[in-house]
């Protein structure tokens, strides 16, 4: 045939040309971006499918939010006396305020102590005074109703729960003595307790996890079944596995932006709905506690959860459902 | 990151090392149930001819074609195309061999979501042509069928004719070595289907090869170009029509 060496030279030509346009970063990083724009127009051009899809994920990634966030700030709550592992020792109310301050003192020089601070009668009165808000039924009292109190903090060495004890039952031991309490007894079950509920929050965001894989991957599914006439005739006509894959990849990327951002949305709704009865309930602890929400790094890691699972959905999708469509 | 994407890889070795663009060796195909559509067949097309394929309806037409395609493979034989062997190509490497063939359907396999253009577009979309070097080519294709007017428009509202030029342009557009066509005219009247045959023979003459498979006795016998003959999955004959 005449046209054979030409029609060769042709095609020799064409291939080094086709390889170094290919190989072109710029190319790469064009058709990624395209496809990706494409992909967003297509769930712009369903807005209500692509909204409640959206909003299944964003309630599934916005409730483990929420809990974490209240977790943390109990958390925060309970770390202020968090150390203050002290022991509170009520003093008998016949003893005179002389010999409670020599008892101070005779304690403060034993050797698993740091500190030892007197709360005498009267202290403590005006401090429950300024504190609990009934000084107006404190001052109906005849006499004061309150004992004096050493606040024992140990040494820092001997600040273990054992050694507390310890030294809580050396203080019981004294005479003058009415009541030795721990107070570290009820932060250390707040803590057990926050730590189980923390597990309990892992243990829920699997599960939620795992529901919006379920929906990114059955909303993909769908869509896969929907173009499947396409991916026959993009197939036909040479396209890779990686280029047919590439929109639902990112459809389901996309998914997850959006999740991503209701969640955020509501996670700053509800908190700021909370915000102003959890201040009311702090004023009435004499608390200047607030609630915090951590915005920008909430944000960043709902974005990178909802990213993480949509990419993953989308891909155990493409995985079990674009192999079965061929052509033939 | 772009040598692992197989898209960034040359077409394998597509080279040839004789003068067939395609070579059946003793080839046969069988479908799961057992249905024989292909028997012991051995042909060989010339690098730059124009043929036809031709036989009663479920002769072996389609399944040819659609193991030079690799849309479906062998149950048994040698399938050459471009001098290469092509029988047991890894699945990784069929988009490759797809690119450099233009297979134009019966049923033209429009995407009707998208426009005329967008549709010629799509092989270059494929193999990752720059946006302006894309356009460019389209408009070339959509011209050379007469097309450039309906680019805008979506392809359910052209004729019968138009949509089979479309998909002519969309397997053209990507300037392929060897132009497939199933029952190309299979829906055209016979004013039609001579325009049609026509644009082939203009494709033929700038040196890509060309297959058609077409149960159109009368239009071969007006054409005159090498026919081979399937009866029963079956080589019958293999010879030059007069015209």
């Amino acid at each position: 045939m005449k046209r054979t060496r030409h029609n060769r030279h042709q095609s020799t030509h064409h291939w080094s040309a086709t390889l170094r346009r290919m190989l072109s970063p710029r190319t790469w990083l064009a058709r990624h971006a395209q496809v990706a724009l494409d992909s967003l127009g297509r769930l712009y051009r369903n807005p209500l499918a692509t909204l409640m899809t959206a909003a299944v994920i964003g309630i599934a990634l916005a409730m483990p939010a929420c809990l974490y966030l209240l977790l943390n700030n109990m958390d925060r709550l309970s770390g202020a006396w968090d150390g203050q592992a002290g022991v509170s020792v009520f003093l008998k109310d016949t003893l005179p305020v002389a010999a409670a301050g020599k008892l101070a003192s005779r304690v403060r020089g034993w050797p698993e102590v740091a500190e030892v601070t007197l709360v005498t009668p009267e202290q403590a009165l005006e401090e429950f005074r300024q504190r609990s808000g009934f000084a107006d039924v404190l001052d109906t009292l005849d006499e004061n109703p309150l004992p004096a109190v050493l606040l024992v903090l140990p040494a820092p060495e001997q600040s273990d729960p054992q050694s507390a004890a310890n030294l809580q039952n050396k203080l019981q031991a004294l005479p003058e003595t009415e009541q030795a309490q721990l107070d570290l007894q009820w932060v250390q079950r707040l803590t057990a307790m926050l730590a189980l509920a923390q597990r309990g929050v892992l243990l829920i965001s699997a599960l939620l996890a795992l529901a919006v894989l379920l929906v990114v991957g059955n909303t993909i599914r769908l869509e896969i079944q929907g173009r499947r006439e396409e991916i026959v005739v993009t197939r036909l006509i040479g396209a890779t596995d990686g280029f047919i894959r590439r929109p639902f990849l990112y459809s389901g990327t996309w998914y997850g932006v959006i999740g991503a951002l209701l969640a955020w949305l509501l996670v700053e709704t509800g908190f700021w709905l909370l915000a102003s009865p959890v201040r009311q309930l702090a004023d009435l602890y004499q608390s200047s506690f607030q609630l915090q929400t951590l915005p920008v790094l909430l944000l960043f890691g709902l974005l990178a959860g909802g990213i993480l699972l949509g990419l993953l959905g989308s891909w155990i999708a493409v995985g079990r459902h674009l192999g079965t469509i061929e052509p033939g | 990151m772009l040598a692992r994407d197989p898209g960034f890889r040359p077409a394998t070795s597509i080279r040839a090392t004789n003068d067939f663009m395609i070579r059946f060796d003793n080839v046969s195909k069988r479908y799961p149930g057992g249905f024989e559509a292909l028997n012991n067949i051995s042909l060989e097309l010339e690098d730059g001819a124009m043929a036809f394929v031709t036989g009663h309806s479920g002769a072996g037409k389609s399944t040819l074609l659609k193991l030079i395609a690799l849309i479906e493979r062998t149950t048994r034989g040698q399938v050459h195309v471009n001098g290469q062997n092509v029988t047991s190509i890894s699945r990784r490497r069929i988009p490759f061999i797809r690119r450099r063939i233009g297979f134009i359907f019966q049923d033209h396999n429009l995407l009707f979501d998208r426009t005329v253009f967008d549709n010629v577009a799509l092989p270059l979309v494929i193999a990752g042509y720059r946006h302006q070097e894309t356009g460019r080519r389209v408009r070339a294709a959509l011209d050379k069928l007469g097309l450039l007017s309906k680019e805008r428009m979506y392809p359910i509202t052209l004729s019968g004719g138009e949509q089979q030029r479309v998909g002519i342009a969309r397997a053209v557009v990507n300037k392929p070595l060897l132009l497939l066509a199933d029952e190309p005219t299979g829906n055209l009247d016979p004013a039609l289907s001579l325009e049609i045959m026509e644009l082939f023979e203009q494709f033929n003459e700038v040196g890509v090869t060309v297959l058609i498979a077409s149960h159109d006795t009368g239009l071969l016998d007006q054409l005159g170009y090498p026919v081979i003959t399937l009866d029963h999955g079956r080589l019958a004959g293999a010879g030059q029509q007069s015209a």
